[in-house]
């Protein structure tokens, strides 16, 4: 079998804070070394002393897409592959790709080339992590929609971080280095508000020091999360909460639905794919007595908590119309649950 | 008392405020890099930001050089006004003289020979910095004094220079200067763990500016960028598996373990012991505990919990009807509650 190329990421926290600089340095000092070293793609975004990085490298062309009457270019992956270098260089690792490309996400042409040996050096800022999604919504206001799972980035060789302060890159803004002048005074007082941009800084310094952990302790797999998924939107939250804990706590991760008339709901199917895309092992189970069915799998499976999203407003002494959430916790006393917050803003 | 505090600070502590103010304005910004090893590229960070900074026109000199540089440093070294030291030591007259708008220190860890003005050079960089004058410079995790312990664990041995902590927090701007191991000499186990503790210290340093920050400006964020579990203990708690598995998630996500107990009328002595019991035990794994008096417990509980911007909660499962339990799950809108398991009551 050949090697697999291996993933480096440059991760950051906002545009412009220097990662795709950061990684044509790398570049460039691996071609200088006289690796045999391409460009997969790179996204110029018009910054002069970004695109000088790129001076005697090679470029793999673009493919171009017409979609909805607009030419799109993004990588060319087959020519990447056919062209075969030691190493590709591929920034922005979380776009999506427009519809009509060959995968959906970038991340996947990036496997290709990593299955064929193709070492890759890539870009992203920790909010395109799936599971900080909500929590870099409830920070910023903004819902990141291109996001990769964390397996993806967990599966990477080496993570760098490429750190600069919330003043300095406030300050690269104010003198246009990073956009167009008419964007910069709503870019500082949006997204890119200081307190915005020292919590992303933090959540970013926190994941790759995260990172260089997992890499240094020993897996346990003591514990298993399961993870009750319904039709309610706030699913999502669930699966994104259920999957950084088990993460962290180096937890098997299941998620089950639990299936009252048979047939399931186009809205569950949904977030069980969701799941199964976060690597989440998924199941269906019919039953009526739904907190029933749950209590029994959980034992059946070991799972040693259980985690749940918040039933809708009742009252204790409502014996009959006893939430899902109240029977569960009556029935499995002996299992931990967690009874996970919307954290809406 | 109940866990409610009044959020506005009190008048000496805004009088601190507004003088520290004062004194920012006037003094020059720091900024430091943050390297985890030696030869991790941070006096390239620090040079390069200097080169940067008199393209835009700053006035900037070299006050400190180390020995022995790398050949990219010595050349971008090249390109600046240095001062010279004087008897071992930064020339603090020749700098105050020359006053320029930026200086750069290489080498922040370092005693100054005896007979000079001050003993450490970091006590050198504050009389700059006390003159208006802005101040770049770099050092290496394992001359931060309050992570030396934690240093030699790791690697057996112990830098003899050494700056403290409360200078990085006095920083303006503090960068973390990151690379992957391989590219920096040494034992990759080694370099990866002392990368780590680099890492989680920047946070720290990031989040306390973030609290500052917030607080200055009179914001009273909910969220936060790290986890917070509040263990919330009873006479008839699993105390030891809630805190057991408190401290592994706290200390798996590098966040804070705090304990909790609500003082209530009516206790008995038997049960009064097990939770003085319990609060030990918390103490003992390090979490921090706190004590609230209070008639409502679930209410005690959820104003605590959003003082301190709690993001698990950790309860027992109650065996009895009407818990307190119900109503914290209710209201609970921006942590999670973690129900635990009840010790078999016979």
């Amino acid at each position: 079998m050949s090697r697999r190329g291996t993933l480096k990421i440059y991760l950051g926290y906002a545009a412009g804070v220097g990662k795709t600089y950061r990684m044509l340095e790398e570049a460039q000092a691996l071609r200088a070394a006289g690796a045999d070293v391409a460009i997969g793609y790179f996204e110029p975004h018009g910054r002069a002393e970004t695109i000088a990085k790129t001076a005697g490298l090679e470029f793999v062309p673009r493919r171009t897409i017409a979609y909805g009457g607009t030419q799109f270019e993004e990588m060319d992956t087959d020519a990447v592959l056919r062209r075969s270098p030691a190493i590709a260089v591929v920034d922005e690792f979380a776009h999506s790709n427009v519809p009509g490309s060959d995968r959906a996400k970038r991340w996947q042409d990036v496997r290709l080339l990593l299955e064929a040996g193709i070492d890759v050096l890539t870009t992203m800022n920790v909010q395109h992590l799936e599971s900080l999604n909500d929590q870099v919504w409830h920070i910023t206001g903004v819902r990141v929609r291109e996001t990769l799972p964390d397996w993806v980035v967990d599966e990477a060789d080496e993570l760098v971080l490429v750190d600069l302060t919330p003043s300095a890159l406030r300050n690269r803004i104010q003198r246009g280095v990073v956009y167009a002048s008419e964007k910069v005074h709503r870019a500082l007082d949006n997204f890119f508000a200081e307190a915005n941009l020292t919590a992303l800084r933090e959540l970013a310094i926190r994941h790759t020091a995260h990172e260089v952990e997992e890499k240094l302790v020993a897996p346990r797999r003591e514990e298993r999360i399961l993870i009750c998924l319904t039709a309610k939107p706030a699913s999502v939250n669930l699966i994104r909460r259920g999957k950084r804990m088990a993460d962290y706590l180096q937890a098997d991760c299941l998620a089950l639905h639990v299936a009252v008339e048979g047939a399931i709901d186009p809205v569950v199917e949904r977030h069980m794919n969701f799941a199964g895309n976060l690597r989440i092992h998924t199941h269906v189970e019919e039953g009526s007595d739904i907190a029933r069915v749950i209590a029994e799998f959980a034992r059946l499976h070991h799972v040693t908590q259980i985690f749940m999203g918040r039933s809708g407003p009742r009252h204790w002494y409502q014996r009959f119309g006893e939430t899902i959430v109240q029977q569960v916790v009556r029935l499995a006393r002996d299992i931990q649950i967690t009874i996970v917050a919307e954290r809406r803003r | 008392m109940t866990g409610h505090s009044d959020r506005r600070p009190n008048p000496d502590e805004l009088l601190r405020r507004v003088q520290a103010e004062e004194r920012r304005k006037q003094r020059g910004r720091l900024k430091v890099f943050l390297g985890y090893a030696p030869r991790v590229g941070k006096s390239l960070r620090m040079f390069d930001e200097g080169r940067r900074r008199k393209s835009r026109g700053q006035d900037v000199v070299v006050a400190a050089l180390q020995d022995r540089v790398t050949e990219n440093v010595s050349e971008l070294v090249r390109g600046f006004e240095v001062i010279p030291a004087a008897a071992g030591a930064i020339n603090l007259a020749a700098v105050f003289r020359r006053n320029p708008q930026v200086c750069l220190i290489d080498e922040l860890a370092y005693d100054n020979p005896r007979g000079s003005r001050n003993a450490e050079r970091w006590q050198d960089v504050e009389e700059i910095l006390d003159h208006g004058i802005a101040v770049i410079t770099a050092i290496n995790l394992q001359h931060i004094r309050e992570q030396q312990d934690a240093v030699e664990a790791v690697t057996g041995k112990r830098a003899a220079q050494s700056v403290p902590t409360a200078f990085l927090h006095a920083a303006e701007e503090i960068e973390v200067v990151d690379a992957t191991p391989e590219s920096v000499m040494g034992e990759a186990r080694t370099l990866a763990e002392l990368r780590e503790l680099a890492l989680l210290l920047a946070a720290d340093v990031v989040d306390r500016q973030l609290r500052e920050y917030l607080d200055s400006h009179g914001v009273s964020a909910g969220w936060g960028t790290q986890e917070r579990i509040l263990v919330c203990l009873t006479p008839r708690s699993n105390a030891a598996e809630m805190l057991a598995s408190g401290q592994r998630n706290a200390r798996r996500f590098h966040g804070a373990l705090l304990a909790v107990s609500v003082e209530q009328p009516g206790i008995g002595a038997a049960d009064q012991e097990r939770l003085q019991r319990h609060l030990a035990l918390a103490r003992e794994m390090g979490a921090e505990v706190h004590c609230l008096k209070s008639a409502d417990f679930a209410e005690a509980i959820l104003a605590f919990a959003h003082e301190q911007r709690i993001t698990q909660l950790f309860l027992g499962h109650s065996l009895r009807a009407r818990s307190p339990v119900e109503r914290l799950i209710h209201a609970a809108e921006d942590f999670d509650v973690r129900l635990f398991p009840h010790p078999e009551v016979k």
